[in-house]
């Protein structure tokens, strides 16, 4: 067989074009790009905690769970209630027992009774997705699985996550975990399917106290624009650099 | 009806406050992916300084770590697979691969380091393969065809054995093993950076760890070849015994090219081992000094939650003891073996450490969580992220090893 080192090339490359012919008919997308394609046109979507008005009752949790199809009593959430009880020695005491889904009942904290007369404060706050504008869990995505839609929610594909679980490591807020039924990572999606159809999210319907408020920061009539543009308020870990997106009324230094 | 399992709970007890979402989610498989890609990196690393540097005291040792590092490439794979919660999905790196993420360029760092060995392998053997296509011509019996169509189709279609081409080919190892070191580095490095890159992980983020992570893989690479070089090699001495007698001249022989190959590539893990000990002590420092908001809770861990581990498991017994056994004076066999365990464990142990030690406290930072690693599987979960998985992942290379050496031996020292 004859076969000289230009006739080699020759076909290497001829072969190499020949593979490569089909491959253009793919489309590379630009990330910005794909943005462009989801969300509402104008929409920012924010979210406002009031943590003044918040008693822990539960409710918000309860209401999540149900319209998210997250399992009852899966130890798992995608918002939850902290408690905070400060005492006299300076030291917060914090509990989320399932968290907090059946309200605060039991005056123990981690298996230990405080004294009424011992606290200096006491509050409730509650916990959901941030929906950053620089979501790390969107950079650590190895498949791009999840990513922010135009009007800034975190959204998770189910179909194309693959599990690896870089997301939930990358969240400095904890708010991910794997679906126990699905197998995929699940997040808080601002209740996407609800606010895209103009409804609140199931916990901002359920909270009977407004301690819960969506809002839309490109509104500058949105109620909770307004409060974000007037009053002092406060976002969870600054220091990451995420640039977080649920703010925070009555935000304590002792929060984590 | 699909089974309900919280990923992590199984194996996760928390104490203090621990945000609820929380748990262990990277289990022992995350620690086994740097670990066996670890040995990879640092068995090849190994076969290059003898291939690219000329150093002819690993001449020996280079053709057997190279063959290896060939068998441990499909295991760095395993843990991953085995830790994916969709597994039949992991294919989807290579297909949509989001550039900003550090694990996407898993599937191409692999494969090129892949195609990389194999071309060196096929360069080191092609003579053998050539070699042995001749040799096995006109010889009868079905398992000789069957060996020589194998070792036809191994030399694709290249049977030159002029000096020319063998010269040629020795070129193209060298030029093979040279890109090889930084590839194997890259692989290496950037799985550092996958940890090192998680800036929610105070443990965890540094720009240190990709450099700590090469260096102690080189550290673990040797070491896993010098100890199953010595184990072959007991096993041929053995074998050598039992046909000759315990006074034989090959017997001595095969003592005498152990300890001359051994004396020498210990020179090179001890001073990997020592690049590796200095940078960790750097960070560690580096953390105490600056006392950053996480610093309390990180000593925490460190000197209360995981100090055996950390202390006396990793620097004490992983590193320090290993380190004065290389040092003392007329070095033996036997005690090169406890070395080298001790020195695989060690890595083992900060693998651990960094990976199970990154998720012991919460990120409330006032929380801690508890691996309790799965013995018993009573679940397919509890099998891959557990004792039994972690296993299934350290046999494969040798079960790999004993088929691919059949094929392309990479133990004659005889015939050299």
């Amino acid at each position: 067989m004859d076969c000289s080192r230009r006739k080699f090339l020759k076909s290497a490359c001829a072969a190499t074009a020949a593979a490569t012919l089909p491959i253009s008919a793919f489309r590379l997308f630009s990330p910005a790009e794909c943005r462009a394609e989801t969300g509402k046109p104008g929409t920012r979507w924010i979210f406002l905690v009031d943590t003044e008005k918040c008693v822990g009752c539960g409710l918000c949790v309860k209401a999540c769970k149900l319209e998210n199809e997250v399992p009852y009593d899966a130890p798992v959430t995608r918002t939850w209630v902290e408690r905070y009880v400060i005492t006299k020695d300076g030291k917060p005491h914090i509990d989320s027992p399932l968290g907090g889904r059946d309200g605060f009942t039991s005056p123990k904290i981690d298996g230990e009774e405080i004294k009424p007369e011992e606290i200096t404060k006491a509050f409730f706050v509650p916990k959901l997705c941030n929906q950053c504008d620089n979501p790390p869990c969107v950079q650590v995505c190895p498949v791009g699985a999840t990513y922010q839609t135009g009007d800034g929610v975190v959204l998770v594909d189910r179909k194309w996550c693959i599990g690896c679980g870089y997301c939930i490591m990358a969240c400095p807020y904890g708010v991910r975990f794997f679906h126990p039924i699905y197998k995929v990572a699940e997040k808080c999606t601002f209740c996407y399917h609800r606010i895209s159809k103009g409804e609140k999210t199931a916990c901002v319907q359920a909270c009977p106290f407004g301690a819960r408020q969506i809002g839309n920061l490109h509104d500058p009539n949105d109620p909770v624009t307004k409060i974000i543009m007037t009053q002092r308020v406060g976002v969870l870990k600054d220091e990451y650099g995420t640039k977080p997106q649920v703010f925070y009324i009555g935000l304590d230094r002792n929060v984590r | 009806m699909h089974e309900l399992i919280v990923h992590g709970a199984e194996w996760t007890t928390k104490a203090g406050f621990v945000y609820p979402n929380e748990f262990i989610y990277w289990s022992i498989q995350i620690v086994m992916y740097p670990y066996m890609t670890g040995l990879v990196a640092g068995a090849f690393v190994l076969s290059s300084l003898y291939h690219v540097f000329g150093q002819k005291d690993l001449r020996d040792m280079a053709r057997f770590a190279l063959v290896f590092s060939l068998c441990l490439l499909p295991v760095a794979m395993m843990p991953l697979l085995l830790h994916l919660q969709q597994p039949l999905r992991g294919i989807e790196v290579m297909f949509t691969p989001h550039f900003t993420s550090a694990i996407s360029a898993f599937g191409f760092v692999f494969s090129t380091y892949a195609v990389i060995v194999l071309t060196e392998i096929w360069f080191v053997y092609r003579v053998f393969f050539v070699e042995q296509s001749n040799a096995l011509k006109g010889q009868p019996g079905l398992v000789n065809t069957f060996k020589r169509v194998v070792y036809n189709l191994l030399t694709l279609g290249a049977y030159d054995l002029s000096p020319e081409a063998v010269a040629k080919d020795k070129k193209a190892i060298k030029i093979m093993a040279a890109i090889g070191i930084p590839v194997a580095g890259f692989l290496h490095g950037y799985a550092g950076f996958i940890f090192g890159s998680v800036k929610a992980n105070a443990l965890w983020m540094s720009p240190l760890m990709p450099v700590i992570f090469i260096m102690s893989a080189v550290v673990s690479g040797i070491a896993l070849c010098m100890l199953t070089y010595i184990l072959i090699m007991e096993w041929q001495k053995f074998k050598a015994i039992l046909a000759k007698g315990k006074g034989d001249e090959s017997v001595e022989l095969l003592r005498g090219v152990e300890m001359d190959v051994m004396t020498t590539t210990a020179r090179y893990l001890l001073m990997f081992l020592v690049a590796a000990i200095t940078l960790e002590m750097l960070d560690l420092i580096f953390r105490g000094y600056t006392q950053m908001k996480s610093w309390d809770v990180l000593r925490e861990v460190m000197f209360k939650e995981d100090f055996v581990k950390i202390f006396i498991l990793q620097y004490g017994l992983g590193n320090a003891v290993p380190f004065i056994l290389l040092l003392l004076p007329r070095p033996t066999i036997k005690r090169l073996v406890v070395t080298l365990v001790l020195v695989l464990y060690g890595v083992f142990m900060m693998r651990w450490n960094v990976v199970i030690g990154g998720q012991a406290f919460s990120l409330s930072f006032i929380g801690f969580m508890h691996y309790h690693l799965p013995i018993i599987p009573h679940n397919w979960e509890t099998y891959k992220e557990g004792l039994c998985g972690a296993l299934t992942v350290v046999a494969t290379p040798f079960v790999l090893f004993w088929g691919v050496n059949k094929l392309i031996p990479s133990l004659n020292f005889r015939k050299q």
